[in-house]
């Protein structure tokens, strides 16, 4: 089974994605920000990473670059899942490291797409 | 609604825009219908079929529009355009190199996402392309919808579906909370008001034919007649791309699967499809259908 760490300071928005992610057959994890999210890849890295941006202590793309430099840490997908919709966030998270990006407010089927354009899901799954 | 409005339904959406629904799809017209009928200040279904019965030529055309299924994303189920890119294309590129010309349509263009995701894998093969006359002919039977792909203006929500983010950053431009197609893309594509169902001879003949999603709407004599008149607007060496639960087996000799290639079909040398006397009969039925 894929593992998914859900970062986000809303408890709403995990429950949610959690609901999702289980749907689409992933063991989830959640931070509610950058910092406790980097303590949870220091002990072990997931294969996906659905990372809010604002967030109180650490935001999303500073959690990002740290996680990126942790050994292994180019491996995890990181899909961005922000309510930050303007090109210059999105060019910022892509050139930071992010492989997918999701401009809230999202739905399964937002999910389902993005993670199969990054190879986390099969293409078939997403369409169901 | 009553079994006699639903027939009535029916055979009115069958007569005006070819759509087949079986006796099971009340939920379908509901969904669609009540909407509208609201919208036009009608009580229900009932209403709205007595209006019909009387001939309102605007009501006609709001319910066929309402009625025949828009749904569609860019990249939409992903395979047939890695087929593009990994099959069809490098096949039309290295057979028309003298001519360095490529004549696609979309046969069921809808919203646009799907003409657009052509042009943007086409954008994509790069200098492979450099100097070809590209062409891309989209229709639908709504005008409605051509509009809206004419545009090439999409909600945050659409840009979602199916398209990767890089495509988004690389090929549209935001406005507020929608995204609109760049100005080249537009242009490379053509949008036309079509149906099915009547004479397309008049397009040309094409490299490829995307025709995905929509025959699953159509009785079995209507898929072969139509099947029949594609093939007639196909370049022998062309490509028919169907959707992922159409297929022609059983239907038509007039395209063969290509094996291991799911939803992508060659013409039959139409000398062979014609000595097979099993097609015979499919061209007059159709006849009658387009002169109503």
């Amino acid at each position: 089974m894929k593992t998914c760490l859900v970062v986000d300071d809303s408890s709403v928005v995990r429950k949610i994605a959690r609901r999702i992610l289980e749907g689409l057959e992933f063991q989830v994890t959640e931070a509610e920000d950058g910092s406790k999210a980097l303590e949870i890849c220091q002990r072990q890295l997931p294969d996906a990473v659905l990372l809010d941006w604002n967030m109180p202590v650490m935001d999303g793309f500073e959690f990002m670059g740290h996680m990126r430099r942790l050994p292994g840490g180019d491996q995890p997908k990181v899909v961005f899942c922000t309510t930050e919709n303007n090109v210059a966030h999105i060019a910022q998270a892509l050139s930071g490291g992010a492989n997918e990006y999701i401009m809230k407010p999202f739905d399964k089927d937002i999910i389902a797409d993005k993670f199969a354009e990054v190879g986390l899901i099969p293409v078939g799954q997403a369409m169901v | 609604m009553t079994p006699t409005e639903y027939e009535y339904l029916r055979k009115f959406l069958k007569d005006n825009s070819g759509l087949d629904l079986s006796a099971d799809k009340q939920y379908l017209i509901e969904s669609r219908l009540l909407p509208l009928a609201r919208k036009a200040g009608l009580s229900g279904i009932p209403e709205l079929v007595q209006k019909l019965h009387g001939g309102s030529r605007t009501l006609i055309t709001d319910v066929v529009e309402a009625m025949t299924t828009n749904e569609t994303f860019f990249f939409r189920d992903k395979v047939p355009f890695d087929h593009f890119r990994d099959t069809i294309m490098p096949e039309v590129i290295k057979a028309r190199a003298a001519r360095r010309s490529v004549r696609i349509w979309c046969a069921a263009g809808s919203t646009g996402q799907e003409p657009y995701s052509l042009a943007m894998s086409l954008k994509e093969m790069g200098a492979a392309l450099t100097g070809w006359r590209i062409e891309i002919i989209a229709t639908d039977l709504s005008q409605e919808v051509l509009e809206k792909a004419r545009a090439g203006i999409y909600s945050q929500f659409e840009v979602q579906r199916g398209l990767p983010i890089q495509m988004l950053m690389k090929y549209f431009k935001q406005n507020g909370e929608t995204w609109q197609i760049n100005p080249e893309l537009r242009a490379m594509i053509q949008h036309r008001q079509l149906n099915l169902l009547h004479d397309f001879a008049q397009l040309g003949t094409f490299d490829v034919i995307f025709c995905r999603n929509v025959l699953i709407y159509f009785d079995q004599d209507t898929k072969i007649n139509i099947f029949n008149r594609l093939a007639r607007q196909i370049e022998p060496d062309g490509f028919l791309v169907l959707g992922a639960a159409e297929t022609v087996v059983g239907l038509t000799d007039t395209f063969r699967p290509i094996p291991e290639r799911r939803g992508l079909y060659k013409p039959n040398d139409p000398r062979a499809a014609a000595a097979k006397p099993a097609l015979a009969g499919a061209a007059p039925r159709m006849a009658i259908m387009a002169g109503r």
